[in-house]
């Protein structure tokens, strides 16, 4: 398993776990949940905020709030 | 009926507001805490409505200030806006997010109609989804289809209202109930219980065509490049504050002219006496000082509502977020600041989208010191009494680079202070993001339209009571002293000037001016007098800096009425010439290069607006945030004019 922050642009992942922490229900409510397949979009400049496609819509999170998100590889699309 | 809408961000629920409500909506509080609660009328079969707008929320659960009223409304029946039925919109291309939030909101088992919004977006995405199975699985909801933007489904939604129907205790989520708000592990299990049946749901309702809008990825490319996405953003702000600079003073000055020519109008018409003068004098400048700043108010706001319309200003939000966290802001922080450059109140008031505590007290701290449009007439009058008309280069103007540095002063010292901020206040609460970037669309010029009445409104009625009443305070204190101070000391002045030889008309002059120095206001500049003296100021300065409580812009009037009295011997010179001939008691001049700057860099940092004062109270729930940023801005506009003064003289 990998951390979110950690995925390069342009590759498809699906959710594993969301570690404790009190953004977890708000990252939930957004939908990043538990084997939600979404894709790393694009970064800010200078280590910036991530976009991510989560199929219907697009949310970005801080590079700290996607290290909270635990994450494989979909390999069968890549 | 009391009607709710309530809604995801981004789904066009407000365009859903103004299509059913019109021009029938009235800005006004929610009980007991800050948020706008936006009120309208709706009329179906001979019935009236009211149709309340909630703030855009993901879930019944709040992350920000914004959205707690969304909770407490809805999850206690005897708040005082609990509906009597609730319509929630929904992005149609967009269900299975959006499903979470409509089905906690049915399961509070009230009557409620599901508008699936922006059906246009739906379609081209390639996604279809069945209404007749979204019916059996919500089957106590009225469902109806709209494209708000386009202005299509309002007599739909209207069509729904008449046909609720009653709640028989049908629920999404079988054993549902509402947890606490701290119950953040309740609220996660809900949540996930939830999204399951969703996707289970969304299998049965939706079909979709893979395929994926490239359009919004293509463009975002650049527009948050790390060199273009910058530029862009630099190039839109100088655009816009030059419209705000240049093509406001039209208007402004003609509604300056408007009042001026109203005033002389009632005093030709009314005799005089002490109401005239309060009304000439005192109520239509305060009004006039309100009106005035609309112009700049309606640019600015005109420019930012197309930004976020057209989903633009998520991306700032996006590409400034990791500059500005370093010194205790968030990327939301960014229109808040720009708004102030207006008017610091619709700015302090745009800070409610940061869910942050800290973030928010810091971005609401240092928004005054972004160079407002109030202190334009007094850098304008200053800048041309000290500062020489020279052109260098053939284009670069004197005067012009005092006003940009002033204004560069006024966001690095906001940038500064926040980061000191971030160091000072401790909260355990963590920062978050968590940031939706909408599609890009063209704007709509109806939702505009309706932004700026409500940004005017908003500024009018808030900060206009203040600036109002303070006017009338100021034109009070300053048109009556002491009654025996104020008598001895034109009798004493009427003998000096008979034994020095004076005309009659200019005896007259001179007495209005001893009777000002004996107002109670005039009393205040003098007693300030020892304490502003090291900036180079005298006690007419006193004077100014106090009136400029009202707004900063009363300095400019006050100065006038200081002038007006003093005598020019018959001829009737400007303004800025009689500045420019006011001498202190040896002999030199008042207004020089130092004296002058440090006044500007007193304006530029001082917490001279009461109506933004009373905006930090209400927003921060506490005096102690409005009495800090006194203190602090106090503080630092005194340090720095006073090094301005020693280093310029």
């Amino acid at each position: 398993m990998k951390v979110l922050s950690e995925i390069d642009n342009g590759n498809k992942v699906i959710i594993r776990r969301i570690k404790e922490s009190s953004l977890r229900i708000n990252l939930l409510e957004m939908g990043f949940m538990e084997g939600k397949s979404i894709q790393v979009l694009y970064r800010a400049p200078f280590n910036g905020p991530i976009a991510f496609d989560l199929g219907d819509y697009v949310i970005s999170l801080r590079v700290d709030e996607a290290s909270l998100i635990l994450v494989e590889l979909n390999s069968e699309i890549l | 009926m009391n009607i709710a809408l309530l809604g995801n961000p981004n789904t066009g629920k407000s365009s859903v507001f103004n299509l059913l409500t019109g021009m029938r909506q009235k800005v006004g509080n929610f009980p007991g805490i800050t948020v706008d609660k936006k009120v309208g009328k709706i009329m179906t079969s001979g019935k009236q409505h009211s149709l309340i707008d909630f703030p855009g929320t993901y879930s019944l659960y709040p992350r920000s200030v914004d959205e707690e009223i969304v909770y407490s409304s809805l999850s206690n029946d005897k708040s005082a806006d609990y509906p009597d039925a609730v319509i929630v919109v929904l992005d149609a291309s967009n269900l299975e997010r959006n499903l979470l939030f409509f089905s906690q909101v049915y399961d509070l088992q009230l009557p409620t109609i599901m508008v699936l919004n922006m059906t246009d977006l739906a379609k081209k995405r390639g996604k279809r989804y069945g209404i007749n199975e979204i019916q059996k699985i919500f089957p106590e909801s009225v469902i109806v289809e709209t494209n708000a933007r386009a202005g299509m489904g309002k007599h739909r939604i209207l069509d729904a209202l008449s046909k609720l129907k009653k709640r028989d205790g049908d629920k999404f989520l079988f054993d549902s109930q509402v947890s606490s708000l701290d119950d953040h592990l309740a609220q996660e299990d809900e949540t996930k219980k939830r999204f399951d049946l969703i996707k289970k749901a969304i299998l049965l309702i939706e079909e979709k065509k893979a395929q994926n809008d490239s359009f919004s990825n293509k463009i975002d490319r650049i527009l948050i490049h790390r060199f273009w996405g910058y530029l862009i953003f630099t190039l839109i702000l100088i655009t816009i504050f030059q419209f705000v600079f240049s093509f406001a003073s039209i208007p402004m000055d003609l509604i300056d002219g408007l009042f001026m020519n109203f005033s002389n109008w009632i005093s030709s018409c009314m005799s005089e006496g002490p109401l005239l003068d309060l009304i000439t004098d005192g109520i239509i400048p305060g009004i006039g000082g309100v009106i005035i700043f609309i112009p700049q108010i309606v640019i600015l706001f005109f420019f930012i509502s197309i930004l976020e319309e057209t989903g633009y200003l998520s991306r700032v939000v996006f590409i400034m977020d990791r500059l500005v966290r370093p010194i205790g802001l968030n990327g939301r922080s960014v229109v808040p600041l720009l708004s102030s450059a207006a008017c610091a109140i619709p700015g302090i008031m745009s800070t409610r989208t940061i869910s942050n505590w800290k973030e928010r007290i810091i971005t609401i701290m240092v928004a005054p010191l972004i160079s407002c449009s109030a202190r334009i007439p007094v850098y304008t009058l200053l800048i041309a009494l000290v500062i020489p008309n020279k052109i260098f280069f053939g284009f670069i103007n004197l005067q012009g680079i005092v006003l940009f540095s002033l204004y560069v002063l006024g966001v690095l010292s906001a940038l500064f202070v926040a980061f000191i901020l971030k160091h000072i206040i401790t909260v355990k609460e963590r920062g978050s993001l968590m940031l939706e970037m909408p599609e890009y669309r063209s704007p709509n010029f109806r939702n505009i339209v309706f932004v700026l009445l409500e940004k005017v409104k908003l500024f009018v009625w808030d900060a206009g009571k203040i600036i109002l009443a303070i006017s009338i305070i100021l034109w009070a204190l300053a048109s009556y002293g002491p009654t025996d101070r104020v008598e001895n000391a034109i009798e004493n002045a009427r003998l000096e000037f008979v034994e020095q030889g004076y005309t009659n008309n200019q005896i007259e002059k001179q007495i209005a001016l001893v009777e000002f120095e004996n107002s109670y206001i005039g009393i205040m500049g003098k007693t300030i007098e020892p304490i502003i003296k090291p900036l180079g100021y005298d006690w007419k300065i006193g004077i100014a800096l106090i009136t400029s409580f009202a707004a900063r812009e009363v300095f400019v009037g006050s100065m006038a009425t200081i002038y007006a009295i003093e005598d020019d011997g018959g001829e009737n010179k400007p303004l800025i010439e009689k500045m420019r001939k006011s001498k202190r008691p040896n002999g030199a001049p008042v207004y020089t290069l130092a004296s002058g700057v440090s006044l500007m860099v007193f304006y530029a940092f001082a917490m001279q607006c009461m109506a933004t004062l009373a905006v930090v109270k209400r927003e921060t729930k506490s005096w102690k945030w409005p009495i800090f940023q006194v203190l602090y801005m106090g503080i630092l506009a005194y340090l720095a004019s006073w090094i301005t003064f020693i280093i310029l003289s």
